[in-house]
Order: C-alpha cells, then structure tokens, then sequence
C-alpha cells in the first residue's frame, strides 16, 4: 500500500478517494432486469417440470414417482443442455432463473465433468466433480441436518 | 559507460531497436469485431482441433512466433533470445511454444502486461548488444483463462458488468538492431502500485493507478507532455479502467486527451457483449501486432505509447482476500 513504498506514489489521489472514485465509476448491476429474467426462466423452468409431472401422472404413476421421474428428467435436460453448450448462455440473461431449478444443480456438476476430464477420470473429473456444487451440498445437507434437528426435539 | 537510464524509471536507447515484424493469431469472436482485419490469421474456432484449451492456446503462440519469424525473414540462428510470456500456472504456453521452437528461452510473467514487458527487456537486450535479433511473444485464451481464474467454461451465470473478456490470440515481434520498421527509442518499467481493490471482476479498476503512475513517470522522466504522442493506448483496462486513468491523471494535474485510448476497448464491439472490454496478454499483443504496427507502417501514427497493464493476483490470493496489485510497462513506438 502507499505510504509503504520507498518512493512516494506519483499519482495525487490517495487510496481512499480511489476507492470512492471506483465505486462511483463502476456500473451497478442491472438488478430490475436480472430480477425480471431471473423469475421468466426460473419460472418457465419450474412450469416445464410441473407439465412433465402431469404427463407422467397421465401415464400412470403415483404422484411422489411421477415427481421423482421427473426431476430425473429435469436434470438429463440440464445435462444435455449442459453438453450441447447451451445452457451458459440461457444463464448469461436468467442468472439465479437458471441456477436455483434442478437444472442448474445438473450444470454445475456436468459443466466441471466436461472441464476436468482432460486430466483424467480420477484426479479429474473424480476430484473436481463437485468444484461449483460442492458448496451446496455442503451446506445443503448441513441445514437438512439442523431442521431435522429441529423437527426431531419440536415432536 | 553511457548510462541510459533516465529520470526514475525509463530508458533511453542508444541505438533504437527495430521491430522488423509483427505477426497476430487471433480466434473467431476476435475476427469478428471492429479490428477483424487486420490479423494475421484467424482460427474458426477457440480449439482448432487441439486437445485441450491449454494445447490450444500454446499452439497459438507458436504460430504467432512463428509467423513473425518468417515475415522478419530473419535466419533462425540469428534469433539469440526468445522472450514469452502467457496467464496460465507456470506460463505452461510460452514453456510449450518455446519446446517448439528450439530457442534460448526467457519466460516471463507480468499478467497482460508481458507484451510491453517483453518488448522493453527485448529492446534492452538488443541496445545492450546482448543479443542480434529477439523474439517476442505472448498468448491468451478465454476459455484456459475461465477454468483457471472463474468457473468451468460450460457453467451458467452472470458475468459483472465491470468484467472483462479474455482474448482468445498471440501476438509477436522480431526485434532487431537495424533494418526497416517502426523504432523503440524508450521504455520506461512500472511498478507495482495497489490501491486496494479486491474485486477480480473488476481488474481495470486494480490496474489503473499502476497504469496512470508509469504515464506519469514517463511523461515526467523525458520532459514530455501527453501531446507529444498521437496515441496512448493501455493494454486491457476495459470502460472501468479508462474512465478510472483519466479521472487519476485529471487529479494529478495531466488531463490525457483524445490521444488515449485501451487495446481492451478496440478489440471488440459493443454489440458482441463483452461488458467492460478485453483483457489478456493477447488483447495488447495482437491489437499492437495488427492495427498499431499497420497505423505505424502506414505514417498515419508518427510516436505511439503502448502501456502494458496487468493485474499481479492468482486465484488463490483473490480467494484469501488480497487486493490485486497492479503494473504497466510503457513502450514508446515510433515510425
């Protein structure tokens, strides 16, 4: 940092101005549009999965299998999407619309698998599998832990 | 011994050395903006066959390197040095290119900076009769560049609007004692200046005061005004980063002019949705290989600045909540 140096800065503006003078110059995120495209996708996302559970359902199944064939579904979309290429650009414009739905969960596994397996199955796509999702699971299963907890002493 | 080295950080040559050919590689989304044609070569698409991005992006530099040998029509043992640089861990391009190659290899890292850096050591090298002709050299690929610094490059999600875009190209020179090309009369070295900012996706912000304290020094060093140059061009500060240099110069009393301009905000256009420019030591490198030395050799530009910038973070540092420290190298080109 200045002050440190062995030669005092050239340029007349001190550390903290620069950082106003940053904040200031850098544009904010569209957040009113981000917010509209995030809930168009998610939304559009999450009425895919509910028609895909009717047309099970349709098909016979209970209504617990008919959710369940139907995320699996939702994650080959992902996946495939994933593959093809198409899915980071769906998730340039909806953002969390895109990230949240299962077939956000299916990219950020498929999205490493692809990357990493140039290094191998192992250290590759064995290690880094779970780089993006990782967290998410961590603290996913965490919270599951502690509500169930929870559950468990409130009965 | 003449000492030419002047004020506190620049040097003066004796003898300028020349740069007697330029060579740009450059990928699809490159060719496609508003400098599209005045690369050397295009690849039709970011891998081009090769194995991995890294392979790829290594492959680039060879070609560059290789095209500015036979443009130089300079005999291979009389390349003494070949100076290259690149953002992946270990400088893996330039070591593979230089694998190539065969040359007496100094790799270098100075982030996007390491094409001026290149060019300043080089020109050193040459006007200190270290060396009778040198190579440089450096690569950048968008896609090694996301799965080293952000995310996978299939994963979906929101770049900021301060983000910049690694540029997929190699750019490089022959530097020469004599002969017929624009001249590097000066160079002056920067230092590495950190004012604080912690963002990586916002890297112009990081370097711009690196950037604006070399333009200082230069400026100051050889008694000249921003005037005296028909363009400055930084390596890759984006919007942020320019708006940023010019209300830091402003303050420190040396407005820049229409004569300052970013290789980041040339490369690409507003429409192909970059957000704050390019970035990577392929956007100075091929911008300045292409566009610049085709301006120089055509008298349209007389004396050129180019101010390397680059952003001295890794992955790991950001992750630990290190600012990012920044440098620029400026090179002074004349016709």
């Amino acid at each position: 940092m200045p002050g440190q140096n062995l030669r005092p800065p050239t340029i007349a503006v001190t550390p903290q101005d620069y950082q106003d003078l940053t904040k200031k110059l850098t544009p904010k995120p569209t957040i009113v549009r981000n917010s509209f495209w995030a809930f168009m996708v998610g939304g559009a996302i999450c009425a895919l999965g509910q028609v895909i559970i009717n047309l099970f359902a349709a098909a016979g199944l209970g209504r617990q299998e008919a959710s369940t064939a139907a995320t699996a579904s939702m994650i080959l979309l992902g996946a495939l999407l994933t593959g093809i290429g198409v899915y980071d650009e769906i998730g340039k414009y909806a953002g969390a619309g895109s990230i949240v739905p299962v077939t956000g969960f299916a990219n950020s596994i498929v999205a490493p698998a692809l990357e990493f397996k140039r290094e191998g199955y192992v250290l590759g796509v064995g290690a880094r599998l779970f780089t993006v999702a990782g967290p998410v699971l961590v603290f996913g299963i965490s919270t599951s832990i502690v509500v169930g907890m929870v559950y468990y002493l409130w009965h | 011994m003449n000492l030419k080295h002047v004020g506190n950080q620049t040097v003066v040559f004796a003898n300028s050395p020349v740069i007697l050919s330029s060579y740009s590689v450059v990928g699809p989304m490159e060719a496609q903006g508003p400098l599209g044609k005045t690369f050397d070569k295009v690849w039709p698409d970011n891998i081009n066959g090769e194995k991995s991005w890294e392979i790829a992006e290594s492959k680039l530099l060879q070609e560059a390197m290789q095209g500015a040998i036979d443009q130089a029509g300079v005999p291979s043992d009389q390349i003494d040095f070949m100076l290259a640089g690149d953002l992946l861990n270990q400088i893996i391009s330039s070591n593979f290119a230089a694998r190539k190659l065969g040359l007496p290899f100094i790799g270098l890292y100075g982030a996007c900076s390491t094409m001026a850096l290149g060019m300043a050591v080089g020109s050193m090298l040459i006007d200190g009769g270290f060396a009778r002709h040198v190579l440089v050299g450096v690569s950048s690929h968008h896609d090694t560049a996301e799965r080293q610094y952000r995310l996978p490059t299939e994963q979906g999600g929101q770049r900021s609007l301060s983000a910049q875009w690694t540029v997929t190209g190699a750019g490089a020179i022959v530097l020469g004692p004599s002969g017929a090309g624009p001249r590097i009369p000066a160079v002056t070295l920067g230092r590495v200046l950190d004012y604080g900012e912690t963002d990586a996706g916002n890297m112009g912000a990081a370097m711009a005061p690196a950037i604006a304290d070399t333009i200082l020094n230069h400026l100051q060093d050889l008694q000249r005004q921003p005037t005296d140059y028909n363009l400055i061009a930084s390596g890759d500060l984006g919007s942020v980063g320019v708006d940023l240099t010019r209300q830091v110069m402003q303050r420190s009393g040396t407005p820049l002019g229409p004569e300052y301009t970013d290789c980041g905000l040339l490369i690409y256009d507003q429409k192909q949705d970059v957000h704050a420019g390019g970035s990577g030591c392929g956007c100075s490198a091929v911008v300045f290989a292409g566009s610049i030395m085709q301006r120089l050799k055509a008298g349209e530009l007389k004396r050129v600045l180019l101010i390397g910038s680059g952003a001295l973070h890794s992955p790991t540092s950001s992750l630990q909540g290190e600012s990012i420290p920044g440098i620029g190298h400026a090179v002074v080109i004349e016709a």
